[in-house]
């Protein structure tokens, strides 16, 4: 028996769900004689002594050390306030920022949940649909409610908070602005004589020309987990609309996403759209120097360009334009990346001071203006993160307007639901992008996995 | 891949020692190795298996559910494939198992040289010197081939990118290479010893009657290794049914290309923690559990595991 026991138990990492959460309790459980009596795994956390206020129920306060969860890009966020804060105590913890639906965030509050302790006060993440789970989870607390005055909460962008909002309730502060534009190499387009598309149809077109001209050049990059949020959100595709509470209407094979369909299959197979991952090392080792344009979120800028772990492009270079409409669209709509949130955690018992952290590094110049490398959610932040773009000289022209207007032009029909967008294009097409398959062919393929995973989360999925 | 438990309980049972005052305090010390084991089991082994067969029978309220979250988890979109996966996976690992560690252990053990068996079993070894997950990282970087010191084999055979490598097609066998290379060089220093073990005069009077090398291994050697034959099998088979880290690991270096629900562990995990629901991952693991179970009765039954030689 115990030659069994050891078989099923000889893995390093088995049943995590179970061996985890039982570790403190199941041994009490085996003393006490009896293992039913620790079935219930929900949290008793809430405290007699902290009481409901600012619209949830706090836990009792203390002083101690605040700890806040960042992913690495927002590390210096973190000790950027510790430096301006010299008596606060901050455990900062870097993890993977929830980035590409990896659903740490879930997975460690759900086992904080079930053992009552352990919640970290602020948390970033780079997902924009985690308020889908973190508020049924009773992990995030309200922030227009008491904690955080509404002079504050309005300087952040039109609609920046909509990924934070449910019912009035706001629940996490937008870290940056992460709407679609079109970047493009000034001056590459300059000397070939290129005019800067403002339609589809002329984006396909000067991307079949730079094919046949200038092969080797880029127009654009289809390979990312993100890559629907670039051209199918902009091109409006209905692929995830989230219509109430737990509700979604998916239709992908309608045409506002054959259309975008079909140019990106047309210029893959030119070749003058990239279908590696702009994070990838093979990326950035085989098409430095060689991205004529490039479509995608504001933070592109200073994560892709101009970042020496990226295309490393030089000074004086780049620059942006709208993103490219369809003919004939009433109303210009472009797509979005992330663009980050921070949470703040309804558990906390340093409130105050988890409450001054998120309002800072999402407001405060130190940070968002001086060394984030996207626009700034909070309007004069990024008023002034605009005026030390223009200043460094790295961007042809001025960027500004452009940024600004294409953060007030993302199209709402795309939501944030708890199923992972980026997941699911992730499993569901890019193996067959990399097969040689078009992306037309696997749009069926695309509606069916977005609508198992969203019944999967208790969806109600209608076309 | 720790034999003391197993070796330990199989020796103590059947001796009798003729005096009583010695038995007693030969059970005594026995009792006394076996305490700590007991301890550990009970809280790491018998204690979450209980808790996880109690999950699983019950609902969310902690009412009795039947076969309830067993067939609601069957039902699942990625419970038929992950049990494809899984199958597959564990068949090319088992037989390369089964096949390579009998194999290299042979000719470990054939080796004139008493320094060049020692510097060999040493780096078999080293592999499964690393902690499970820190070896699944060096594979990442294996299979990339933008980084991979074997960039240029990954080319001959006509795959330039990581996502190339790591296609849906290819993950069992890359998988059941990572395991065999984390796992069987423990196997085979234990082979190689249970080799050492069979008594040379057994091997000699096959020498004298006219066996060669091969006939040796064929007709004494692997006969002779059955049993520990069959001991890997039921681990390798148990590890391998909750095949997790590597489909894991390799789901978040691919941002979710490859490895995403791979398994049935990894569904077992998404239940719990995505679609927040303990039940059904319990039902999974019970499942696993009862799996690995009944393979190790067949193997131990049919092998005569137990008996005496």
């Amino acid at each position: 028996m115990a030659l069994v026991i050891r078989a099923v138990r000889g893995r390093r990492h088995p049943r995590p769900s179970i061996t985890r959460a039982v570790l403190a309790i199941g041994v009490a459980a085996l003393l006490a004689g009896t293992v039913a009596a620790c079935g219930n795994g929900s949290s008793g956390n809430a405290s007699s002594s902290g009481g409901t206020k600012d619209g949830f129920t706090q836990a009792p306060q203390s002083s101690g050390t605040l700890t806040v969860w960042v992913d690495s890009t927002r590390v210096p966020a973190a000790q950027a306030y510790k430096k301006a804060h010299p008596d606060v105590k901050l455990n900062i913890v870097t993890y993977d920022g929830d980035a590409n639906g990896s659903n740490t965030l879930q997975t460690k509050v759900d086992l904080y949940d079930r053992t009552g302790s352990g919640w970290p006060d602020v948390v970033f993440s780079a997902e924009n649909n985690e308020i889908s789970w973190a508020v049924n989870a009773g992990f995030t607390a309200p922030l227009n409610e008491g904690l955080i005055p509404s002079s504050t909460l309005n300087n952040f962008a039109t609609g920046s908070l909509a990924p934070c909002t449910v019912n009035g309730k706001v629940y996490c502060l937008r870290n940056d602005l992460a709407a679609d534009v079109l970047w493009y190499n000034a001056t590459l387009m300059e000397q070939w004589g290129y005019q800067v598309p403002t339609t589809w149809p002329q984006y396909e077109q000067l991307g079949l020309e730079v094919a046949k001209q200038h092969p080797g050049y880029l127009v654009g990059n289809a390979g990312d987990t993100f890559t629907p949020e670039i051209y199918m959100w902009a091109s409006q595709c209905q692929a995830n609309q989230i219509t109430g509470l737990r509700a979604v209407t998916v239709n992908v094979t309608s045409p506002s996403c054959t259309r975008m369909a079909s140019l990106l299959d047309t210029l893959i197979k030119v070749g003058s759209m990239s279908k590696l991952s702009v994070f990838s090392t093979a990326f950035d080792k085989k098409e430095k120097g060689k991205v004529l344009m490039l479509p995608g979120p504001a933070w592109f800028g200073g994560a892709v360009f101009d970042s020496s772990s990226g295309l490393n492009t030089p000074k004086g270079q780049i620059t942006v334009a709208p993103m490219p409409q369809w003919p004939g669209s009433a109303t210009p709509s472009t797509g979005d990346v992330g663009g980050g949130l921070w949470l703040l955690s309804a558990h906390s018992t340093h409130l105050a001071e988890a409450v001054n952290f998120i309002t800072w590094v999402t407001g405060n110049n130190a940070y968002q203006a001086d060394l984030a490398p996207g626009l700034p959610a909070y309007v004069p932040a990024a008023a002034a993160w605009l005026a030390n773009q223009a200043k460094s000289g790295y961007y042809v022209g001025n960027i500004t307007s452009t940024l600004q207007q294409a953060a007030g032009q993302v199209w709402s029909g795309w939501g944030y639901g708890q199923f992972s967008q980026e997941a699911i294009w992730a499993s569901a097409i890019d193996p067959g992008l990399t097969a040689g398959k078009t992306i037309t062919s696997m749009l069926p393929a695309w509606q069916s996995s977005i609508t198992q995973h969203a019944q999967a989360d208790g969806y109600r999925v209608s076309q | 891949m720790n034999l003391a438990p197993v070796t330990g309980s199989a020796s103590t049972r059947p001796r009798r020692a003729p005096r009583p005052i010695r038995a007693v305090r030969g059970l005594k010390a026995g009792h006394a190795f076996v305490a700590g084991y007991v301890v550990l089991l009970a809280a790491f082994g018998i204690v979450p298996s209980a808790y996880g067969i109690y999950f699983a029978f019950t609902n969310s309220a902690n009412y009795f559910a039947g076969l309830s979250n067993f067939t609601a988890a069957a039902r699942d979109f990625r419970y038929l494939p992950a049990v494809g996966h899984v199958a597959g996976y564990l068949v090319i690992w088992l037989v390369a198992l089964v096949v390579f560690v009998t194999a290299l252990a042979l000719v470990l053990h054939q080796l004139p040289a008493r320094r060049i068996g020692r510097l060999v079993r040493f780096l078999y070894y080293i592999p499964g010197a690393l902690a499970g997950a820190a070896s699944v990282m060096v594979w990442l970087f294996m299979l990339d081939p933008t980084v991979s010191p074997a960039s240029s084999f990954l080319r001959l055979l006509g795959y330039g990118t990581f996502g190339q490598v790591i296609e849906p097609g290819h993950l069992a066998v890359l998988f059941a290479m990572i395991a065999f290379w984390t796992g069987a060089g423990g196997w085979i220093v234990v082979m190689y010893g249970a080799l050492n073990n069979i008594p040379l005069d057994v091997i000699d009077a096959a020498r004298i009657d006219g066996a060669g090398r091969w006939q040796i291994a064929r007709r004494i050697q692997i006969p002779m290794l059955r049993k520990w034959i069959v001991y890997m099998v039921i681990l390798a088979f148990a590890t391998g049914t909750q095949l997790f880290v590597e489909p894991q690991l390799i789901s978040e270096a691919s941002l979710g290309v490859a490895g995403r629900d791979y398994s049935l562990n990894q569904l077992s995990y998404d239940f719990a923690f995505q679609n927040n629901n303990v039940n059904y991952a319990a039902a999974i693991s019970v499942e696993l559990l009862v799996v690995s179970l009944v393979v190790a009765a067949v193997f131990v039954t049919r092998s005569r595991f137990f008996d005496a030689d």
